[in-house]
């Protein structure tokens, strides 16, 4: 066995330099010289005897994910184990340490902490990605049966709550609205607070405006709410409206699009700015057609993410907008909805049609969220940087 | 078009540190000046004096003064841009902006700066990839993005795109420390021809470089880190490498130190 390289990198000098005991540790390959090359007086030669490694074949890890499985299963069925969770942990467990041990086996000590490493990305990838699948899974299964034309175009107006039909037109027009005034006040400003922040900002100002960009990060949306009611409807006088509601949704969205807009103008290399600036380009103009254009992929993600937070707000939608079961198309005036409001209204009714129409909502929310997404995905990819001959 | 610049007692600050010390010097119109010196001597902080880009790095501050021509760089009343469109500037990386065409490219400088027709633009992209020695090699993909070409041909289109705003003053900071031995020969050649219309100076770690393009050399040098840098003698090349006046000049073109 050529463990040679394994001792250059998988253990550390101190127990590389006692030798035997790791030779024992390696699983009795040949020690001495053989492992640590060759010995010249008493300088250790570290070059290895051949560069040839014995590797587990390329079916392996299949097979580990497979074998671990079925252990979890059956280990979940002999010891009578109520939950697929279990089963589930016991197959991750098994997998990593199999991996580990089967690695350490055949390849050796540098290789095992490498699969180990990997395998338990991807156990980690795995526990993350599943919950979100299986509440997609739950959401399309239970929501697709409810959404029909006729259910987004219609609003709930003199539909009792057990009674069956009714729709969201009123909840989607008021969620459209009021996260586009919100998009309109919110990415203007952080936008250019972002710009100042990277191009401008320096000393004491910036430093405050950081701080409390990153304070408003941790505002939790029912006090956003409630300080647009103080502030909007109780010392203004004004009453319950979308647009009261996108007053709060813009406060949330502010700092997430100026943490991420300013992360993003910080990659664009000075380089292009100094380019810009040596031809003469004063600066205002090298930020709008030299720094935005080149960071505008980041930024319209960002934008997006902040979106895709506000449009599934619902507490100062209760407070602010008041909720309504009846079409409200003028977002300055009046009750209007929202989805994530009407989900919570329906669910609350606790009847079967009811639960079918919060399902179908939700369902059109998430989708109502990813068609954003992929706009803007495309607007950013058709504006992004170009690479290619 | 070509202009003279007089350099009298430019100092330059990177905050309360002293980069360069007292430079007084001239540069000859329709000539190239190259500047050479150990790295940290303040050859491209002076460069960059030269067209107020100095300024653009935080802290950075400028005391003396630049005459072109005429005109003080740094007199009250005199905005940077302005300048920055009189003397252009080539940096040692390519910087082609990446979300423009190759086209784009090249007239960003004027786009950027008002309106032109269509056909002034194409006149203007032929006219200086032509004068870049690019134009054969790139004039079937315009539109293709600058980025996608090798590193001495965005070079080539960086130094198209400085030259296509027509400023008196072409500054280079290193421009071919980044490429090989073919596409430095291809910006050597361009400089010469490129002399005839513009002052050109050059910053250069490569001694033949200096030797090869340039009709004035200065040598800078600094007494210690952290020490201003200082420039030690400006003379014809001939006379820097062949004979100068002092001996760390000497020393250094002769390999003895730096």
């Amino acid at each position: 066995m050529s463990d040679t390289v394994k001792d250059l990198n998988g253990r550390t000098p101190a127990t590389a330099a006692t030798g035997k005991d790791g030779a024992a540790a390696d699983g009795g390959s040949p020690g001495g010289e053989g492992r640590n090359g060759k010995r010249s007086g008493s300088t250790r030669v570290l070059r290895p005897a051949t560069l040839k490694q014995p590797r587990l074949p390329r079916w392996a890890p299949a097979a580990l994910v497979a074998g671990s499985l079925g252990v979890g299963v059956l280990t979940g069925v002999l010891g009578g184990l109520e939950s697929r969770l279990q089963w589930g942990l016991i197959a991750a467990l098994v997998f990593v340490a199999a991996t580990f041990a089967v690695t350490t086996i055949v390849e050796g000590r540098r290789q095992a902490t490498d699969r180990l490493a990997a395998s338990l990305v991807w156990t980690s990838f795995v526990v993350a990605i599943l919950p979100l699948a299986s509440l997609l899974w739950e959401t399309i299964a239970r929501g697709i049966p409810g959404v029909s034309w006729y259910f987004l175009t219609h609003s709930m107006n003199g539909v009792l709550s057990w009674q069956e039909g009714g729709g969201i037109y009123h909840a989607l027009l008021g969620t459209v609205q009021q996260v586009l005034l919100a998009s309109v006040i919110a990415i203007p400003i952080g936008l250019l607070t972002a710009v100042y922040l990277v191009e401008y900002g320096r000393g004491r100002l910036a430093k405050t405006i950081t701080f409390f960009v990153d304070v408003m990060t941790g505002i939790p949306s029912i006090v956003a709410g409630l300080f647009v009611l103080s502030m909007w409807i109780m010392m203004l006088g004004f009453g319950y409206s979308g647009f009261a509601g996108a007053l709060a949704l813009s406060i949330l969205m502010m700092p997430i699009v100026v943490r991420s807009t300013e992360e993003m103008l910080k990659l664009v290399p000075g380089e292009l700015r100094e380019a810009s600036l040596a031809l003469g380009v004063p600066k205002w103009r090298t930020i709008l057609k030299v720094v935005l254009p080149t960071a505008i992929g980041g930024i319209t993600t960002g934008v997006m993410l902040a979106l895709a937070r506000i449009a599934g707000e619902t507490a100062p939608i209760i407070l602010l907008v008041f909720g309504s079961n009846m079409i409200n198309s003028n977002p300055f005036e009046g009750a209007q909805s929202s989805l994530p409001l009407f989900v919570y209204e329906q669910w609350a009714f606790g009847t079967e049609s009811a639960y079918d129409r919060a399902w179908a909502a939700a369902l059109v929310l998430i989708a109502f969220i990813m068609i954003l997404n992929l706009v803007a995905r495309g607007i950013a990819r058709w504006k992004a940087p170009k690479t290619g001959r | 078009m070509a202009k003279r610049i007089d350099v009298t007692g430019l100092t330059a600050f990177y905050g309360a540190h002293r980069a360069i010390d007292d430079i007084s010097m001239h540069v000859e119109p329709r000539s190239v000046t190259a500047f050479i010196g150990p790295s940290g001597c303040g050859k491209s902080t002076f460069l960059r004096t030269l067209n107020r880009m100095h300024e653009v790095t935080p802290g950075g501050r400028v005391e003396g003064q630049v005459m072109l021509d005429n005109e003080d760089l740094y007199g009250p009343g005199v905005d940077p841009v302005q300048v920055r469109r009189t003397i252009g500037m080539v940096f040692q990386r390519p910087n082609p902006f990446p979300t423009m065409s190759i086209y784009d490219n090249v007239v960003a400088g004027l786009k950027l700066n008002g309106k032109f027709s269509r056909a002034e633009l194409d006149d203007v992209v032929e006219k200086n990839l032509r004068g870049a020695n690019l134009w054969n090699e790139v004039k079937d993909r315009l539109n293709k993005p600058g980025s996608g070409l090798s590193g001495g041909q965005q070079q080539r289109l960086c130094i198209a795109r400085a030259t296509s705003v027509e400023p008196d003053v072409l500054l280079m900071d290193e421009p071919c420390s980044a490429l090989d031995p073919i596409s430095t020969l291809a910006i050597e050649d361009l400089i010469s021809q490129l002399k005839s219309r513009f002052t050109i100076v050059i910053v250069t770690h490569n001694m033949q470089q200096a030797a090869r393009v340039s009709e004035r050399t200065a040598f800078f040098n600094l007494a210690a880190v952290g020490q201003p840098g200082k420039l030690i003698e400006i003379d014809t090349t001939d006379k820097i490498f062949s004979n100068p006046t002092q001996q760390a000049t000497e020393d250094y073109i002769s390999g003895r130190f730096g």
